[in-house]
């Protein structure tokens, strides 16, 4: 089976939703951290497919792709900072319990 | 020759010192203020003497006319090439023998207070409105153009607020500041929409040439003349309503109401506001205006009208008041009211001229004698501690200089030769007989009532009863009844003034301020002022059998004109009349509608709109949870449905 456009957009699809339903229900800050990182990556892969198959003869989409990797390690170590914070108030990375920003 | 910078620096010497002693000298050295006050003062005034030499007797006289000079002309909002507000200074014979009376009415008034405020709390602030207020009477005399006039005239009601309410603890001064600043703001609205009728038609602002162009009759300015609202021409709507302003200042009947209020302030102010200042503004503007007013005889007749019955009217209110400060008030509305009507029934230019002359020959010895009357007044009331006639008597012996200097202000203002209020009075009534005899009757009536009622107050103050202290029994620590007449600072004032008051009527008027600039002969008939000087001895003579011993002949007087004496007492109800128009019909046809419509309408819509915003946020703040995963789900729905209105619908 020749693996062509369609079947990689079926994984980015597949890996981003994953990502949301991952996001949505997890509640370890960590865990959602990752899934984010999964959203980041589907796109990623997104950029790839679309510049091998149709546009063969330019660069765009790696370097798109190179930017966002290297986004994703700067977020992951700012969100990670973040999570870090919240632990010494909170004594918990369990989302459900920081929930002070209320009416 | 005149400078400017030494021109300038007459209004400016008075405002320099009012900014020191505000800023620094309140706080610092409180207790030489009003030295400071002083001789900045004396400073002005020897400058404004200095002018008043150069203009009257080396510049000012071009072929033996008085020429009016503007020797400083600042342009300082300009609206279009032809219309702008200047700054500037006018010479002319008015505004130079004003300069001389403010700045020697406010040096004496200065230097009186020394002695007067003496251990006042507020001195320094005292002394300091009383550099405001100097200030802005001498910008207002010297305005070069109509707009400058009224920001000065404007300040002149800010700095007499600020002074009668300068007891600001007292709540009969606050109501009385606040009466005399909105009473006279009223009269102001109808100066300012004055102002602009006539600056309309005119096309500026500047004084020279708004009264060259609506006094020259050329086509291009008639425009004021055939314009008319409610059948009277747009020059006499704009004349009157600058007469209103002026009037408001003034205290012309019906606009009166403040001056007997205003007394509420400290004794050396109200000679100030009474003499040199604020209520002869009114008639200067009248005066300033004079060749326009000329243009329009039913100007003029409201200005005589006007003049003349408030000249009656106050007299006669004057014979009953027993507050010695009320009587000086209400004479001098009626006095004002002599000027007034003196410029109403005047003409323009020559032998027509002479009620302009006169009228301004009386506010030149009006301010002598009434600033010799209030200060004598304030010594009384220093001696006494009382305001009221009642409290007096027999204090002749006791302050002699005072009893010597109320004696020539009295007969000085009831018209007695040699005394300076003879000549001017005589010159008004002259003019009035020449143009209208109706006038002339009511003012030779006034003078008489004049008369009468100053010598009743002198009485009552001097001789009448032997002198009680109402102090001996209070346990103050220096014995009231002996302490001595006044301290020196309130004697000398009160000499130079009865001085002044004997000399004033000697200053050759005639030949210097004149409506035109040109000398005018007076003659003078004796056979003429036989009638007004016997009226007024015969109501000195009245006074003197009414009051010089206690008797009951006032009782019986006034027991048998019954309802004109208590109608006069209660000042004819004009106070109750404002009093029933502003509460009963202003406050309930128009103040409670207002209010009405501000609560339920205004107020209503405001409110509601701050009760559905607040009703949906109780609604909708559920949504605010704080669960960050809820708003992730949100946006992700969102997104969502973005999509598939951008996939499937918008193609």
């Amino acid at each position: 089976m020749n693996i062509g456009l369609t079947q990689v957009l079926f994984v980015s699809c597949a890996l981003f939703f994953i990502g949301i339903y991952g996001f949505l229900t997890r509640r370890n800050l960590i865990t959602m951290l990752m899934s984010v990182e999964l959203i980041l990556n589907s796109v990623n892969i997104n950029f790839i497919a679309f510049n091998k198959f149709l546009y063969a003869d330019k660069l765009d989409g790696l370097f798109f792709t190179i930017f966002i990797i290297t986004i994703a390690a700067a977020e992951a170590a700012v969100a990670i900072a973040i999570i870090i914070n919240l632990y010494r108030n909170y004594k918990s990375i369990d989302v459900e319990e920081v929930d002070t920003m209320k009416f | 020759m005149l400078s400017t910078a030494l021109i300038s620096l007459i209004p400016l010497l008075p405002i320099f010192s009012f900014v020191f002693i505000a800023l620094v000298g309140r706080k610092n050295f409180p207790s030489l203020c009003g030295a400071l006050g002083t001789i900045a003062m004396l400073a002005s005034f020897l400058l404004a003497m200095t002018v008043a030499y150069e203009y009257f007797f080396v510049v000012g006289k071009v072929n033996g006319i008085y020429q009016q000079l503007i020797p400083l002309k600042y342009t300082w909002l300009q609206f279009s090439p032809n219309v702008s507000i200047d700054m500037g200074i006018l010479l002319d014979p008015i505004s130079v023998m004003m300069i001389v009376i403010v700045t020697f009415i406010s040096l004496m008034v200065h230097f009186y207070s020394l002695g007067y405020m003496k251990g006042e709390e507020r001195y320094a602030t005292y002394y300091s409105f009383l550099g405001l207020f100097t200030f802005s009477m001498l910008g207002l005399v010297l305005s070069s153009n109509i707009f400058q006039i009224y920001i000065f005239w404007e300040l002149v009601g800010l700095s007499s607020y600020l002074l009668i309410g300068f007891y600001f603890d007292k709540p009969s001064a606050v109501a009385a500041s606040k009466k005399a600043f909105i009473v006279t703001r009223f009269a102001d609205l109808g100066f300012l929409i004055g102002i602009l009728i006539l600056a309309f038609y005119a096309g500026t602002l500047d004084f020279q040439t708004l009264i060259a162009r609506l006094t020259s009759f050329t086509s291009q300015y008639n425009s004021i003349i055939s314009a008319s609202f409610l059948g009277v021409s747009a020059l006499t709507w704009g004349l009157v309503l600058v007469f209103i302003g002026g009037a408001g200042k003034s205290a012309m009947f019906p606009l009166h109401i403040w001056l007997p209020d205003a007394m509420e302030g400290p004794t050396p102010v109200s000679a100030l506001i009474h003499a040199a200042t604020m209520v002869v503004a009114g008639v200067f503007l009248v005066a300033r205006l004079f060749p326009v007013y000329v243009t329009s005889p039913e100007a003029m007749h409201i200005v005589a009208w006007v003049g003349v019955s408030s000249s009656l009217f106050a007299a006669v209110i004057a014979c009953t008041q027993t507050d010695i400060k009320r009587v000086l008030a209400y004479s001098t509305m009626s006095q004002i009211g002599y000027m007034m009507f003196a410029l109403g029934v005047s003409g323009y230019g020559g032998e027509h001229g002479l009620g302009y002359m006169a009228s301004m020959f009386h506010l030149f010895t009006h301010a002598m004698f009434k600033a010799l009357l209030f200060l004598c007044a304030g010594a009384v009331i220093h001696y006494t501690h009382s305001n009221d006639m009642k409290d007096m008597g027999g204090l002749r012996k006791l302050m002699p200089v005072t009893h010597l200097a109320f004696l020539i202000a009295c007969l000085a203002i009831a018209g007695i030769p040699p005394f300076a209020g003879f000549f001017s009075k005589e010159e008004i009534l002259q003019a009035a007989f020449r143009s209208n005899k109706a006038i002339f009757t009511i003012g030779i009536i006034t003078a008489a009532i004049t008369a009468f009622y100053m010598f009743r107050l002198y009485f009552n103050i001097f001789w009448s009863r032997e002198y009680q202290s109402h102090h001996d029994h209070e346990g103050h620590g220096d014995d009231a009844g002996h302490h001595s007449e006044a301290p020196a600072t309130m004697k000398i004032p009160l000499v130079i003034l009865a001085l002044l008051s004997i000399g004033a009527g000697f200053v050759p008027f005639a030949s210097m301020v004149t409506s035109d600039g040109a000398p005018i002969a007076t003659e003078f008939h004796i056979s003429f002022s036989i009638a007004p000087v016997l009226l007024a001895l015969g109501g000195i003579l009245l006074a003197l059998s009414f009051y010089k011993k206690q008797n009951n002949k006032p009782e019986q007087m006034a027991n048998g004109i019954n309802a004109l004496y208590r109608g006069a007492y209660h000042k004819f109800y004009i106070d109750e009349i404002y009093l029933f128009i502003t509460k009963k019909v202003v406050f309930n046809l128009v103040g409670r509608p207002a209010a009405w419509f501000d609560r339920n309408v205004v107020d209503g819509a405001v409110n509601l709109v701050a009760t559905i915003t607040g009703k949906v946020s109780f609604l909708i703040k559920g949504i605010q949870s704080g669960k960050i995963q809820s708003y992730a789900a949100y946006f992700f729905v969102g997104v969502i449905g973005f999509v598939l209105i951008f996939v499937y619908w918008w193609t």
